[in-house]
Formats: structure tokens, sequence, C-alpha cells
């Protein structure tokens, strides 16, 4: 029997032929935490008994959720992850000012590669399928082990193939997809399941787009949301990889447990409604809704292309008195190339605020925090009751484009919506 | 394993944010975390249960993120057990690994607030002793099982060392 992109990858690491619902050993390319996640996880190593990591070049820590550092509290969960770094020699450990969010950082760092198995503990870890790796989000205890081991427990998913066929429109971006799909199957659609993608449309999805797809796969509850080694993605990481890598394929008879084609010239610009990714709806659809708060950033949605169009509906235009805009370049290289390309001065004369790489105000941390009452348009992946702050505020998910002509407007808007097009 | 208990009854999608507000993330401590345990969805919550409690769910019960913090608060707040129609992938593995039974129930919903309910891991059934019920319940996998039973994925991984 042919196997999935997801059981191929997963065999080449179980060392044995797998199949789907199969509880499997397995051994992890690469191990990552965060400030939050980390000092558990740390927990976890040494109450195994662990000494030494099984390879301090192949650890991950990244301090990007409550940075830089919120409040005393948060200081010392990344002390505790700094002081671990330093003990145990960790090659990539990024501090603060040299670094970024962590899915953001570790593609550009060429840390993650096609056909390998990273795990890490952050839900959002599911990115990486966007370059060809079965990548999953576990809790601290998992982590812990496998920092200790290099080695962790599966059980073998079943996949999900999506086919997208057709070209986007205008303005439709991979936000709008991945909402699209989770809109459809709902946010337990992909429950223990890992999703492929394929179709005529991935040569023309840009990289970044897939990386907020990918991103966005646990949303249905997928454990990983694969894309396959195209040129796209062997091209991204020729150059950044920091070890050789062997891409993994999916074969012509591999089973799937089920198959979606979707026709993606249908799809208009979205957006997930308060308080679930499934809410979807076109924005063209919604009343006037309007706004406090716009956010474009994060792991979803805080990446070059991401920034790009959000300079580009921003250029010489203002964000609407009654809004606040926050911009946050995911990771220091994106940040200095921002200032570097006009980006930053875009931002700065439509009068938005530009952030340092930070999780913040996805997560409710900082940096953007909600209060009772107020709505925000996000390109973050979460829209969770309180997710962004006060339980009786909202966010609405929406593509950078989406976001930024919101900004524009005061109330939830698309960019054809803008006078003047572009 | 046998949990008897007072249930607590929430329904489909209780996400990790409801569970244990990111806010309160910075700390590890169980109890710390356990003073604000569901408080997304009722701040008074945590002061409610008694130790021992059983909460029961509806479908995709913990999806979001990885925060193990998030049995933890479950734990730290003196919930013995979590029934659920369903749970998220990340939750399950979580909550097994903290040593907290999770367990699958097709007819969760027909428990209500209040109920005392006996949940029997070995005859795999559980009892709703307010009602006169009883409802099946989907049997763990064999390494699930001995996992939960060392008390959590280190005890096991320990266990397996000696």
């Amino acid at each position: 029997m042919g196997m999935t992109l997801a059981e191929a990858i997963i065999a080449r690491h179980a060392e044995r032929e797998v199949a789907p619902g199969e509880f499997v050993e397995v051994k992890v390319d690469g191990v990552l935490a965060n400030d939050i996640t980390a000092p558990l996880a740390i927990q976890a190593f040494r109450a195994l008994g662990a000494q030494k990591v099984f390879d301090p070049a192949r650890v991950y820590l990244v301090p990007d959720h409550f940075t830089p550092n919120k409040d005393v509290k948060s200081a010392e969960q990344c002390r505790i992850m700094r002081e671990f770094s330093r003990e145990q020699g960790i090659v990539h450990y990024f501090e603060v000012g040299r670094g970024g969010i962590e899915h953001v950082l570790l593609p550009e760092e060429g840390l993650v590669l096609p056909g390998e198995l990273v795990v890490g503990a952050d839900s959002h870890t599911c990115t990486y399928g966007a370059l060809s790796a079965f990548a999953t989000g576990l809790g601290s205890t998992d982590i812990g082990y496998a920092m200790a081991t290099g080695r962790t427990w599966l059980r073998v998913p079943h996949t999900i193939k999506v086919i997208w066929r057709g070209r986007l429109r205008p303005w439709v971006m991979g936000k709008d997809l991945i909402l699209d799909l989770i809109g459809r199957i709902g946010v337990s659609g992909a429950n223990w399941c890992a999703l492929e993608f394929a179709g005529d449309l991935l040569p023309a999805l840009p990289l970044d787009d897939r990386l907020a797809i990918a991103n966005m796969a646990v949303e249905a509850g997928a454990s990983c949301g694969l894309f396959p080694a195209d040129e796209a993605v062997l091209s991204y990481v020729s150059g950044r990889a920091v070890r050789p890598f062997q891409p993994a394929a999916p074969s012509p008879d591999a089973a799937y447990h089920q198959v979606l084609e979707i026709d993606v010239g249908g799809i208009t610009p979205l957006v997930a409604r308060p308080h679930l990714p499934e809410n979807v709806v076109p924005v063209a659809e919604l009343e006037k809704i309007p706004i406090d708060q716009v956010v474009i950033g994060s792991c979803t949605g805080g990446r070059w292309r991401d920034l790009s169009v959000a300079a580009q509906i921003l250029r010489g235009r203002k964000v609407h008195p009654e809004v606040r805009c926050i911009v946050i370049p995911g990771s220091q290289r994106l940040f200095r190339r921002a200032v570097e390309e006009g980006l930053v001065e875009t931002f700065l004369a439509a009068g938005a605020v530009v952030s340092p790489p930070t999780c913040g105000p996805c997560l409710g941390g900082h940096m953007g925090v909600l209060a009772a009452g107020e709505r925000a348009v996000s390109t973050t992946n979460r829209n969770f009751r309180g997710r962004m702050g006060h339980p009786e505020s909202e966010v609405y998910l929406a593509s950078p484009a989406v976001a930024a002509a919101s900004a524009v407007l005061g109330r939830i808007a698309s960019p054809e919506e803008l006078r003047g097009g572009r | 394993m046998i949990y008897e208990g007072r249930a607590w009854a929430v329904g489909d999608n209780i996400d990790t944010d409801l569970i244990i507000p990111a806010r309160f993330l910075v700390t590890t401590s169980p109890e710390e975390l356990g003073r604000h345990c569901l408080s997304g969805l009722d701040p008074s919550f945590a002061g409610k249960v008694a130790p021992g409690d059983i909460l029961v769910a509806g479908r995709n019960f913990g999806c979001g993120s990885s925060r193990e913090h998030a049995p933890l608060a479950i734990k730290g707040c003196g919930i013995a057990c979590v029934v659920a129609e369903s749970f998220a992938r990340i939750f399950f593995r979580n909550a097994i690994n903290q040593g907290l039974p999770v367990v699958e129930c097709a007819k969760a919903k027909r428990i209500r607030e209040g109920d005392v309910i006996k949940v029997d891991l070995d005859s795999g059934l559980i009892k709703n002793l307010t009602r006169g019920e009883e409802y099946p319940i989907a049997p763990y996998p064999k390494f699930i099982r001995e996992i939960l039973s060392c008390g959590g994925l280190i005890p096991w991984a320990r266990g397996k060392e000696a």
C-alpha cells in the first residue's frame, strides 16, 4: 500500500512501515519550545533525570510570547529558559533583538527542512508543513522527553487531501484559503488527522501564503498541514539549510481518509467571526461592522508578503481616526528589511504603530490587549473568547489585505472597497 | 481506576484560552493555575469545585493551544477526571502525560450539572447515579493505558529505564 506524505515521513523516522491509527516511536530532527512552554518542559526534562539534551544543535529555544518581558513573572520564565540554554550549550537560542516569532524565525534560519520530523511545544509548530516537514505541536512534558531522548511517540494520523484547483481572485491570499477550508470542515474537522495540500493552484501560491495556511491546520484540529517539496520549497530552503535533508513524497496509490476538491476561483476575501475560526463569512456579506483595533503580525500573518500587501494598501492612506493599527514584523530580519525598503515609513506615515517581533497581542499578552466591548480585525490565527484580552472583546480573523483595508475604513472591509483601488 | 464525583457541565469546543487564559501562563504551579481554571468561561468556577469533582464536556474539548497548563489547571483546581464527547489531540496527550484521566463518551451530554457520576475505566462504563443511567466509554489503546496507569509520561519513562 502506498503512503501519504505524512505516512512517508513518519515511516522514515520510525524506521519501519506504518499505517494510520498505529502508535509508533519516532526519532525527531528538531525540538522547539518558547518562553511559555519551555519552563514546564525543562521541569519535565529534570524530572526524567536527564542531564544533557540529545543534541544541543537540534533543540531550538525562542523567547517570543511575552517578550520583550511584559512583567516580572514573564521575565522569570524567560530567565529559566535562558539559563537552561547556557547550561546545555543550546546552539539555537534566540535572544530578544536577534530572533523573532518562532514559526517565522525557524524557517528563515533554515532549521526546519523538507522530509524532517519536528516537534514543538506550541500548537502552531504545524506551520513547517509548508516546508514539507511533518511538524506538530505537543505539550511540555512530551517536549521535555523529546529534548532528553531525541524521540517521541505518535499515533499515525489519517490524511485528508485538499486539492485546490483554479486561480485566486485579486486580494485573495493563503489566509483566505485556510479560513475557507476551516469554514467547510469545522474546528474539529481534521482532529487526529494530517492535511495534505495538492492541486494546480500550488505553483502559483507564494511560500509565505503556504506558511499561513499550514500554520492554521491546527485550527481544524489537524496535527500537520503538509505541502509537497516542490520547486518553491526547495528554492526557499537552498542557501538556508543548516544540514543536508531528503524530501519525501506521497505515493501515487496512497490511501486518503477523505479528499476535498475546491475551486479557488469561487473564494472571495473572508473573515472568521468571533469566537471560533470556523465562523467564516465573505467580507462582502457583512453589514458595516465598526472596529477599534487592527493587528497585522503573528506566526500566521507577520511575514514579508503580509507586510508588503498591508503596506501596498496603507501607502498614501491614513489609519481611520478611531482605529489603532499595530504592525508586528515577525522577525528581526524582517523588521530590518521593512525599515530598509520603506515599509516601516509607510506604516508610520499612515498612523500605525510598529512593534518589535512578539506574539504579544495574539494571545492577549501585551502590545495591544483589548478592553471590554472592543473589536479587532487581526491577521492572527485564533478568535476564541477572550483570546486578545477581555472576555467581552471580539476578534475577527482576516488576511493582511482585509486587515489593512479595515484599518483605513474603520470597519471590516475588503480592499476592493477602497477608493483608488490598487 | 474508578472516579466518583459531582459533575460540572460545559459545552462544545471549550478551548485552552477558556480553560486557562494566556495572561495566567506566567507560572508552572498547578495550585496557582488551578485558581484560574475555566476562568475564561466563569471566573468563579475554581472556587466552586470540590476535590474529586468531574468535568463533563461536549465535542472537541481542549482545542487550541498546546499549553500543558490547561490540564494542570484542571488538576490543580481539584477535578479528578474529564468526560467529553471528544477531545482535541494535543490536550488529550497532555492530560494523559500529566496522569489526568480524560474519557471519551458519546453520551456525555446526557450528564447534567450536579449529577453524581461514577467513571469506571476498568469496566468501560459511566454510571449516572442521579439518573440511574449507564453510558459506555471508548476504551483506551493499550499504550495510553500503560502511561495512565503509571501516573503519566514521566513515571512511565522512568519505569522503562529501570
